[in-house]
């Protein structure tokens, strides 16, 4: 098995992985879903699942920030790039987004000037270096990536660098898990918490969840041990009939999260009243937008976008993956018709997405289900 | 897009607010933000955790070490963002 040849630490995850089976109540199954698209990709990379007894089942949840772009917020991303004037920049990721009118490649070809950056201080590197042309950066990411952009709106206003602005689509994560637990699809037990997200906003706004739900939610790390660690955690409180917010990842999360992040965050944005998410639909208070401050620097003030929201290819049910109730390779074109190369769902292009990580490394896993089926 | 990535803090770089370090990241030495941790004691030869070109967390040299590792068996994903990183330039 990977994990075993790869991971240094074999003999303790043996150890986990039968301590936590001895927790676990006779006949029942525990839904653990795993918020971070980061924590899915290290389940399937290394086979986490493998590692623990039938009676856990990993959930994957709503955190790859590419994911959850509705398609039609790639067209006004495409709409704007269309002005002669602009440069669109925007993360990797995001290239291949499918909107309703193709992805930002698609774009370029038809003669658009969208250009991949590594950070949003290079939009603004670029921005002074073209000051004839409007530099826009595409901004997408939970609260992870939101402080980088925030800091940089702070450095354009600070350097008064006017042909620059963002184009907003920051989420917040508890808003999301919110949703996600109101749906009547699924029937969670406990979370496993985003580690990155969580070093920003920290574990405090997760109490709710083990305080109304009764749940137990534990702030992971991403790497395998970290996640069998924190689902022994999560059993141990079940045994012990507790339903809290624990930190696994403490070497660098803080309970009370970045104090200059969130003060960045709280200066930069406001929330937006809705915001409607790929799969999920439109959730309150959900995503952010610049703050009356910094308006200025908001391209939903600029230009004039089209708006509109554009329905998921039916054949697509990544809002499914999503929310976890569908697993990847439960999706009727997961594999056939759409793969990494081609998507047509945003869960199969991001790395972070449950269907391109278990397309990229889940073909264990499936061995192991059809010899289950067989058997 | 959401990894980060561990990097030895080199040099404080002086102007742009104070917010600018040159760190070492696997060896190839970029210019990064140090903002979000203005109230966090950080010294020259300290590693802290890279997303998007900002440092959003110190670590020590242990955690640096085993987020490095981790890194280096994604493949693909890492490769990508290590030639993002290499691409970039930040001031």
């Amino acid at each position: 098995m990977r994990f075993v040849d790869e991971f240094r630490d074999a003999a303790l995850a043996e150890v986990l992985g039968r301590e936590i089976t001895a927790l676990c109540e006779p006949g029942r199954h525990y839904k653990v879903m795993e918020v971070c698209g980061g924590h899915t990709h290290t389940i399937y990379r290394y086979g986490v699942q493998d590692h623990l007894p039938e009676a856990i089942e990993l959930v994957h949840g709503p955190g790859c920030p590419v994911c959850v772009i509705p398609m039609g917020r790639v067209d006004d991303g495409i709409a704007i790039a269309e002005r002669e004037d602009v440069v669109l920049t925007c993360f990797g990721d995001m290239m291949r987004v499918p909107g309703g009118r193709g992805s930002f490649l698609d774009a370029n070809a038809r003669g658009a000037d969208i250009r991949m950056v590594y950070s949003p201080l290079d939009a603004l590197r670029i921005a002074r270096q073209n000051p004839d042309r409007q530099i826009v950066f595409y901004a997408i990411g939970f609260e992870t990536t939101a402080p980088s952009t925030a800091l940089t709106v702070l450095r354009a206003a600070a350097e008064r660098i006017e042909n620059f602005s963002v184009f907003c689509n920051h989420v917040t994560i508890i808003p999301a898990i919110k949703a996600i637990l109101d749906s009547p699809d699924l029937r969670l037990d406990a979370f496993l918490g985003p580690g990155h997200v969580s070093t920003v906003i920290g574990c405090r706004p997760y109490e709710w969840i083990s305080r109304d739900f009764g749940m137990p939610l534990v702030c992971a790390g991403f790497e395998p041990l970290d996640l069998l660690q924190s689902v022994y955690m999560i059993m141990k409180q079940f045994a012990e009939g507790r339903a809290e917010v624990e930190n696994q990842y403490g070497r660098v999360v803080q309970y009370d999260g970045n104090p200059v992040a969130l003060k960045v965050l709280s200066d930069v944005f406001t929330l937006r009243p809705f915001f409607e998410w790929r799969g999920l639909g439109s959730i309150a208070h959900s995503a952010l937008q610049l703050s009356p401050t910094y308006a200025r620097y908001d391209a939903e003030l600029r230009y004039e976008l089209p708006g509109v929201r554009v329905a998921d290819p039916k054949a697509c049910q990544c809002g499914e993956v999503l929310k976890g109730v569908l697993k990847p390779w439960e999706c009727k074109v997961f594999g056939t018709a759409c793969t990494p190369e081609t998507p047509i769902g945003t869960c199969m292009v991001s790395s972070e997405g449950a269907c391109a990580a278990y397309y990229n490394y889940g073909q264990y896993a499936k061995q192991r289900l059809s010899l289950e089926v067989l058997q | 897009m959401c990894l980060a990535i561990p990097g030895q803090l080199v040099e404080f770089l002086p102007g742009n607010g104070d917010q600018l370090a040159l760190v070492d990241v696997v060896g190839v030495k970029r210019k990064i933000n140090v903002g979000l941790l203005e109230d966090v004691q950080l010294e020259v030869g300290d590693y802290v955790l890279i997303h998007v070109g900002f440092a959003m967390s110190k670590v020590d040299e242990k955690e640096a070490a085993e987020a490095l590792a981790m890194l280096e068996l994604m493949g693909q994903a890492f490769t990508d963002e290590l030639q993002a990183v290499a691409e970039s330039s930040i001031e």
